[in-house]
C-alpha cells in the first residue's frame, strides 16, 4: 500500500507510455459521447434512416481503430518502473 | 428441398464435430501443444458467448420492431471492452490474485468470504440466467422446426428435440467442464468448441448478410436507398437508447457466463489488449448486416413471417438451402455456446456456494478432515449442470414457447445486473461492507423481481389489477410504475430503480455498518489490487501443518497437495513435505484452495483446521441420515485406498532403506576399522620404542603416557559402541523413576566438565519434575555440553539452557554462541562418526550424538538441530513421563 | 647410525602426511633414528602442493585425512612431474582390500595396514628409497 512517490521528470519514453495509458482510459468516455449522439437525432426530418446508420457504424469502426492502434502502442515493451 | 432432409444429419454431425474438437483441444492440452489455444485470438471469439441466439435472430427481429435501438445491445459491450483499463483489467487481475472460481465468488471473496453473500448472488445468477436458458431451447427447437419446412411448428412437436438437445448440451458440459475440479484452472476443451462456434456463427451472419445485400438488395448502393425508403423507424427513443446501452454493458460484465469467460477463463492479462479492439470489431461484424437483413426480410416476405426468423427465412424463400443450413448452423452455435458456458458457471457456483458449504456444515467440525472434499464437490459439479439444465427446459415447457419468452433476454439482463452495484463497488470502494453488499442485493432483486421478472409472466402471476392500481390499491407501488414513474418503457423503468435503489442501499448501509478485519483486508487487496502485492495475514497459531496436509489432499488430490507442500517446504529450506504455518504460506494454500472450492468455502475449512473460529452454523447440521450414510461410504472408501497407499510407500521406503543400508555397510566397515585401528596403532608403535634400551626417563614417560590415554580412547569407543548397539537393537532397560531436571542438567555439567565456558540456566524453568531415566538424560546433556566445549569457536564460549513447558512435554534447548553448524552438514551430525572439522580436535569416535538421539528414542522424545539461534543449537524434547511401556508408543 | 652412509652427506627427507598427532609422534621418532629427516604435513588439502615444491626424497602418505584422502593426494602427485616419481608409502586404517588395489593402482610404491611393526616401516621405506637409485 505504499505508494512511490511519482519523479516529476521522467525519461521520454516513460513519459510517453504515461500519455498512452492516459489515451486508453480516455477513450471510452469518446465511445460513450459519440454513441449518445443519436438522441440528439430529430425524430422528424434530419439524415435518412441510412444515413444514420452509416454514421452510426462509420464511428463505431473508427472507435475500433483507435482501440486497435492504442492497444498495439502499449503492446511494445514498457520501460522498467511502470506498472 | 435438399437441404431440409439435411437438418438432422447436420445438427448431430455438428454436435458430434464439436465433441470431437473439444476432446482434441484437452489432448493437445495435456500434451502441453495447446499455446496457440490460449492466444488472445481464442480469449477473444470465446467472448462471443455474449452472443447468444436471441442476438443471432433476435437482432433482425429487434432492428425490424425498433429500428437502430439493437445495435444498443452491441455497443454497451464495445465501451466495456474499449474501456478495459478501467475495469476488466482489474477484474482479471483479482481473480488471478486471489484464484477467483465465478462472480459469485469474487463477490463473497471481496466481503470477508461471506457464505451468504456468495450463495445470495448465485441463487440471483440462477434466477436470472434460467428464462435465458429456456431462450436458447426455443430458439434452437423453432429454428429446427422451421428448417425442417414447419413455418409454425406446433409447441408438443418440440418437446422431444428440446430434451434431446438440453440432454446433448448437459453431457457435453459435464464431460469438458468438470474434468478438472479447480474451476480456475482453464477448461481447453470447452474454451476451443466456443471459439469454433463463434466463428462459425459470424461466418453463417455475414454470408446470409452478403447474400441479402447484393442478392436481395441488389448491391450497397440501392441497399442504402431501400435502408432509408423502408418502414423502419429512423428516430430512437432516447430513453431506451441510453438505458439499454447501459443495461449491456452492466450485463456484460455481471452475466455469469460472461464472467466465466472473460476474467476466470482468462490466462493471461494481455489478452485483454487484443480483445479490448476485436471483440468490438466481432460485435461490429456480427450486427452490420442486420439492418439491410430487417429491410429485406420486411420487403420481400410475407407480412405475417416472424422477424425473428428472417435470417433462416430469407435464404429458404430464395431457394438456398444451404445458406440456410448455415445460417441454422450459427443459430444451433449461438445457442449452445450460451447454454454450455452458463451451465458450467452456474454450476461452479452451485456448488461452490451452496452444495458444498452445506455438505461441510452437515459435518460438523471435522468435515474439512474426514470426508471425501473431492469427490463431493465434482460430483455436486456435475449434478447442478444437469439440474441448470433441466431447469431451463421445465422453464421453457412452462412458458409454452410463448412470444413472452423473446422479451427476456432483457429482463434476465436487469436481474443479473443488480449485481453490478456490489462488484463495481467492491473493487473501486475500500468502504463497501457485506451488509451493505446484501442490503443491495436484496434491494435489487425485489424491485427487479416486482417491477419487470414476475410481470414477465403476465397475468398468472400479478393480477391486472395489481399492474394498473397497485397492490392493495397502492397506486404508488405498481409494478411499471414504482413511485408514480410513469409513462417509462417498462425495461428502463426496471433497471433505472432497481440500480439507483440498489446502490442507494449499498452505499448507505456500507455507510453506517462496520466491516469485520477480514473483510478491510479483502477489501484493501481488492481495491489495491494494483498498487501492493496482496498481503494479509491470517492468524497463524493453531495451525498444524499435518491437518491441512491431510485437509489440501482431499481438496486438491494427494499428487497436487504434495507438490504443493513440498515446493513450499522447500521454499522455506525444510526437506519434506510439511511447511511452517507462516501467514505466506497459509494465504498461498488458501487461494489455492479456493481455485477449487471457492473463496467462502476455502475459508471456512482453513478456520475448521487451524480452530480458528467455530463454524456459526452449527444450527445447520441435522441434515438427513441419507447423506451422511453416503458419506460414510465414500469415507470407508477413501481410508482403504489410503491404506493401500501406505502399505505402497511403506514398501518403497523399506526398499529405499535396504539399498541405502548396503551401501553404507561398506563405508560404516571403514569407518569402524579406522577409529579401532588408529588408537591401536599409537599404542603398537610406542609399545615397540618403549622396548628400546635407549629411552630417557623423560621420554619413556611422556610415550607410556600417550599409550594410555590411547588405550582409554580405545575402551571409550567400545563403551560407546557396545552402547550404541544396545540402544539401536532396543535391548536398553530403562530405569524410570522421579527426577528434577535441573539435578539432571547439574550431573551432566559436573560429568561433562565446564572449565572454560560460562552457562547459562534458569533455575525457575527448571524446577520440573519428571518421570524418566535419569541416568540416560544426563548422557545425552552431557554429549551436548562435551559438543559445545569441543567444537564452540567463540572467543569467550557461553552455553545456555533454554527450558519450556508445552503439554505433556518439555523442550530444553541448549544453545552456543559459536557459528552454528552449516545446513548441508546438519543432516549429518546424528550419524554415526560424524565428526566436522579436524579430527585431532575432537578425540572423542563422532558417537555421542548418535547416541542421544538412540537414547531420546527411547525415551520416548527427540533431539533436533535447532536453526537460527544464533549459535549451534539443540532441541530436546521430553515426555514429562516416560511410558512405563517403554519403546513402543514412541514419538516415531 | 645406519643409513646415512647410503647416499649423499645430506640425510634423507622424508614427509610424514599424516594427521593423528600420537601416530605422527610415533614415526618422526622410529624414522629420525633411522636415519631419516622427517617433517609433518598435517592436511590433505596442501600436501601435494607442498611436496611438489620441495620434493623430498620419500612420502608416508593415510589415506583419511582431513581435508583431501589421500588417494587424492597421491593422484595429485602422480600428475605432477616434480614429485610422479617420488617414492610414497601408504599406510591406511582401514584395512579393507580395495583399497590396497586402488593405493597401487594410482600409483603408490608401497602399502601398509596400521597399526604396523615400527621395524617394518623402516624396512620398506629404505627399500622405496634405494630402488630408483638402482636405475
Amino acid at each position: 500500500m505504499v505508494r512511490r512517490a511519482s519523479p516529476i521528470f521522467l525519461e521520454r519514453r516513460s513519459y510517453r507510455r504515461r500519455r498512452l495509458v492516459d489515451a486508453v482510459r480516455l477513450l471510452p468516455f469518446a465511445g460513450i459521447a459519440f454513441f449518445a449522439v443519436p438522441i440528439l437525432w430529430p425524430v422528424q426530418g434530419g439524415p435518412s434512416l441510412a444515413g444514420r446508420t452509416a454514421a452510426l457504424f462509420g464511428g463505431w469502426i473508427i472507435l475500433i481503430l483507435g482501440a486497435a492502434m492504442l492497444a498495439r502502442a502499449l503492446g511494445r515493451p514498457p520501460p522498467a518502473g511502470e506498472d | 428441398m435438399t437441404a431440409q432432409s439435411f437438418v438432422v444429419p447436420a445438427a448431430l454431425g455438428y454436435g458430434a464435430l464439436l465433441f470431437a474438437i473439444a476432446a482434441l483441444a484437452e489432448a493437445r492440452a495435456r500434451q502441453g501443444r495447446a499455446r496457440w489455444l490460449r492466444g488472445p485470438w481464442v480469449y477473444t471469439l470465446s467472448l462471443s458467448v455474449y452472443c447468444t441466439a436471441w442476438t443471432f435472430y433476435g437482432a433482425v427481429g429487434y432492428a425490424a420492431r425498433s429500428g437502430l435501438e439493437f445495435a444498443t445491445i452491441y455497443l454497451g459491450p464495445t465501451l466495456v471492452m474499449i474501456g478495459w483499463w478501467w475495469g476488466l483489467r482489474k477484474l482479471v487481475r483479482i481473480a488471478r490474485v486471489q484464484r477467483i472460481t465465478s462472480i459469485a465468488d469474487l463477490v463473497s471473496s471481496r466481503f470477508g468470504k461471506s457464505g451468504p453473500l456468495g450463495a445470495g448472488v448465485t441463487l440471483l445468477a440462477l434466477v436470472g440466467t434460467m428464462p435465458y436458458i429456456a431462450l436458447q431451447l426455443q430458439s434452437l427447437t423453432v429454428s429446427f422446426a422451421v428448417l425442417g419446412g414447419d413455418p409454425r411448428p406446433a409447441f408438443e412437436d418440440l418437446q422431444a428435440f428440446a430434451l434431446w438437445a438440453a440432454a446433448g448440451l448437459a453431457l457435453f458440459t459435464i464431460l469438458f467442464g468438470t474434468r478438472a475440479l479447480d474451476a480456475s484452472e482453464r477448461h481447453h476443451g470447452v474454451v476451443t468448441a466456443i471459439a469454433v462456434e463463434a466463428i462459425v456463427k459470424l461466418v453463417a451472419l455475414v454470408a446470409v448478410g452478403l447474400f441479402v445485400t447484393f442478392e436481395v438488395l441488389g448491391g450497397p448502393g440501392p441497399a442504402m436507398a431501400r435502408i432509408s425508403a423502408s418502414d423502419l423507424p429512423a428516430a430512437v427513443a432516447p430513453g431506451r437508447w441510453v438505458g439499454i446501452m447501459a443495461l449491456a454493458a452492466a450485463a456484460f460484465l455481471t452475466l455469469p457466463r460472461m464472467f466465466h469467460v472473460a476474467v476466470v477463463e482468462n490466462a493471461d492479462e494481455g489478452h485483454l489488449r487484443t480483445a479490448s479492439w476485436a471483440f468490438p470489431l466481432y460485435l461490429f461484424a456480427m450486427s452490420l448486416f442486420v439492418v439491410p437483413i430487417a429491410v429485406a426480410g420486411l420487403e420481400a416476405l410475407p407480412p405475417d413471417a416472424n422477424p425473428d426468423l428472417f435470417v433462416l427465412t430469407l435464404p429458404m424463400a430464395a431457394g438456398r438451402e444451404w445458406l440456410a443450413l448455415l445460417a441454422f448452423l450459427g443459430g444451433f452455435s449461438a445457442a449452445t455456446s450460451m447454454v454450455i458456458v452458463a451451465a458450467l458457471a452456474l454450476a461452479t457456483m452451485v456448488s461452490n456456494h451452496i452444495v458444498v458449504p452445506m455438505w461441510l456444515w452437515s459435518q460438523g467440525g471435522g468435515a474439512a478432515l474426514s470426508g471425501d472434499v473431492r469427490r463431493t464437490t465434482v460430483l455436486s459439479r456435475r449434478v447442478a449442470i444437469g439440474a441448470v439444465l433441466l431447469l431451463g427446459w421445465a422453464y421453457w415447457r412452462a412458458s409454452d414457447g410463448g412470444e413472452a419468452l423473446a422479451a427476456i433476454g432483457l429482463v434476465s439482463f436487469v436481474g443479473v445486473a443488480q449485481i453490478l452495484p456490489a462488484l463495481l463497488g467492491g473493487i473501486f470502494w475500500r468502504g463497501g461492507t457485506r451488509w451493505g453488499a446484501a442490503a443491495g442485493l436484496v434491494t435489487g432483486f425485489a424491485v427487479w423481481s416486482w417491477t419487470l421478472f414476475l410481470p414477465s409472466f403476465g397475468d398468472g402471476i400479478v393480477p391486472a389489477a395489481v399492474m394498473v392500481d397497485g397492490p392493495f390499491a397502492m397506486g404508488w407501488l405498481r409494478p411499471t410504475s414504482l413511485f408514480g414513474l410513469s409513462g417509462m418503457d417498462p425495461v428502463v423503468h426496471a433497471f433505472v430503480l432497481s440500480m439507483l435503489l440498489n446502490s442507494f442501499a449499498f452505499v448507505a448501509v456500507s455507510l453506517v455498518t462496520f466491516p469485520t478485519p477480514l473483510e478491510r483486508l479483502q477489501g484493501a487487496a481488492f481495491t489495491g489490487v494494483f498498487e501492493s502485492r496482496a498481503s494479509g495475514a491470517d492468524d497463524a497459531r493453531g495451525a498444524d501443518p499435518e491437518a491441512l496436509m491431510v485437509m489440501a489432499q482431499r481438496l486438491l488430490g494427494p499428487g497436487r497437495a504434495q507438490a504443493f507442500f513440498r515446493g513450499w517446504a522447500a521454499r522455506q529450506g525444510q526437506d519434506g513435505y510439511l511447511p511452517d504455518p507462516t501467514p505466506e504460506f497459509l494465504m498461498a494454500l488458501e487461494r489455492e484452495l479456493a481455485g477449487s472450492v471457492g473463496g467462502a468455502t476455502a475459508d471456512a475449512m482453513m478456520a475448521q483446521v487451524m480452530g480458528r473460529r467455530a463454524i456459526s452454523v452449527a444450527d445447520l447440521v441435522a441434515v438427513a441420515d441419507e447423506t451422511a450414510q453416503v458419506l460414510e461410504q465414500s469415507h470407508a472408501l477413501q481410508l482403504k485406498t489410503e491404506e493401500a497407499e501406505r502399505a505402497a510407500r511403506g514398501l518403497r521406503d523399506a526398499n529405499a532403506a535396504l539399498t541405502r543400508l548396503a551401501r553404507q555397510k561398506d563405508a560404516f566397515l571403514g569407518q569402524i576399522s579406522h577409529e579401532l585401528r588408529t588408537p591401536m596403532t599409537s599404542i603398537r608403535a610406542f609399545a615397540d620404542i618403549l622396548m628400546s634400551n635407549d629411552l630417557s626417563d623423560a621420554e619413556r614417560a611422556r610415550y607410556a603416557g600417550t599409550v594410555h590415554d590411547e588405550a582409554m580412547r580405545l575402551t571409550r569407543l567400545l563403551d560407546d559402541l557396545l552402547d550404541l548397539s544396545v540402544l539401536e537393537n532396543g535391548q536398553v532397560r530403562l530405569n524410570l523413576a522421579e527426577a528434577r531436571l535441573d539435578a539432571v542438567i547439574d550431573r551432566a555439567l559436573l560429568a561433562a566438565g565446564t572449565h572454560g565456558l560460562a552457562v547459562r540456566r534458569d533455575p525457575v524453568d527448571e524446577r520440573v519434575t519428571l518421570f524418566t531415566d535419569a541416568d540416560r538424560l544426563v548422557q545425552v546433556f552431557a554429549n551436548l555440553v562435551t559438543n559445545v566445549r569441543k567444537y564452540c569457536d567463540a572467543e569467550s564460549p557461553e552455553l545456555r539452557f533454554e527450558v519450556r513447558r508445552r503439554d505433556a512435554e518439555v523442550l530444553v534447548d541448549v544453545v552456543d554462541n559459536g557459528t552454528g553448524i552449516a545446513p548441508a552438514d546438519r543432516t549429518v551430525i546424528f550419524e554415526k562418526f560424524a565428526r566436522l572439522g579436524d579430527h585431532a580436535a575432537a578425540g572423542g569416535a563422532g558417537l555421542g550424538l548418535a547416541i542421544s538421539r538412540e537414547i531420546m528414542e527411547r525415551l520416548g522424545g527427540g533431539i533436533a538441530y535447532l536453526p537460527g539461534q544464533g549459535g549451534t543449537a539443540f532441541r530436546v524434547r521430553l515426555p514429562r513421563r516416560v511410558a512405563p511401556a517403554g519403546h513402543r508408543e514412541a514419538a516415531e | 647410525m645406519m643409513g646415512v652412509q647410503d647416499g649423499p652427506d645430506r640425510p634423507r627427507r622424508v614427509a610424514l602426511v599424516e594427521d593423528e598427532p600420537n601416530i605422527r609422534e610415533a614415526l618422526r621418532f622410529i624414522l629420525s633414528r633411522a636415519g631419516w629427516r622427517p617433517f609433518v604435513i598435517g592436511d590433505g588439502a596442501t600436501a601435494a602442493e607442498r611436496l611438489a615444491e620441495d620434493p623430498p626424497d620419500a612420502a608416508i602418505l593415510d589415506v583419511m585425512l582431513p581435508g583431501r584422502s589421500g588417494f587424492d593426494v597421491l593422484r595429485a602427485l602422480r600428475a605432477d612431474p616434480a614429485t610422479a616419481a617420488l617414492p610414497v608409502l601408504m599406510l591406511t586404517a582401514r584395512g579393507q582390500d580395495k583399497d590396497r588395489a586402488l593405493a597401487l593402482a594410482l600409483g603408490a610404491d608401497d602399502f601398509m595396514t596400521k597399526p604396523f611393526s615400527n621395524a617394518e616401516v623402516v624396512e620398506r621405506l629404505d627399500t622405496l628409497a634405494r630402488a630408483p637409485q638402482a636405475n
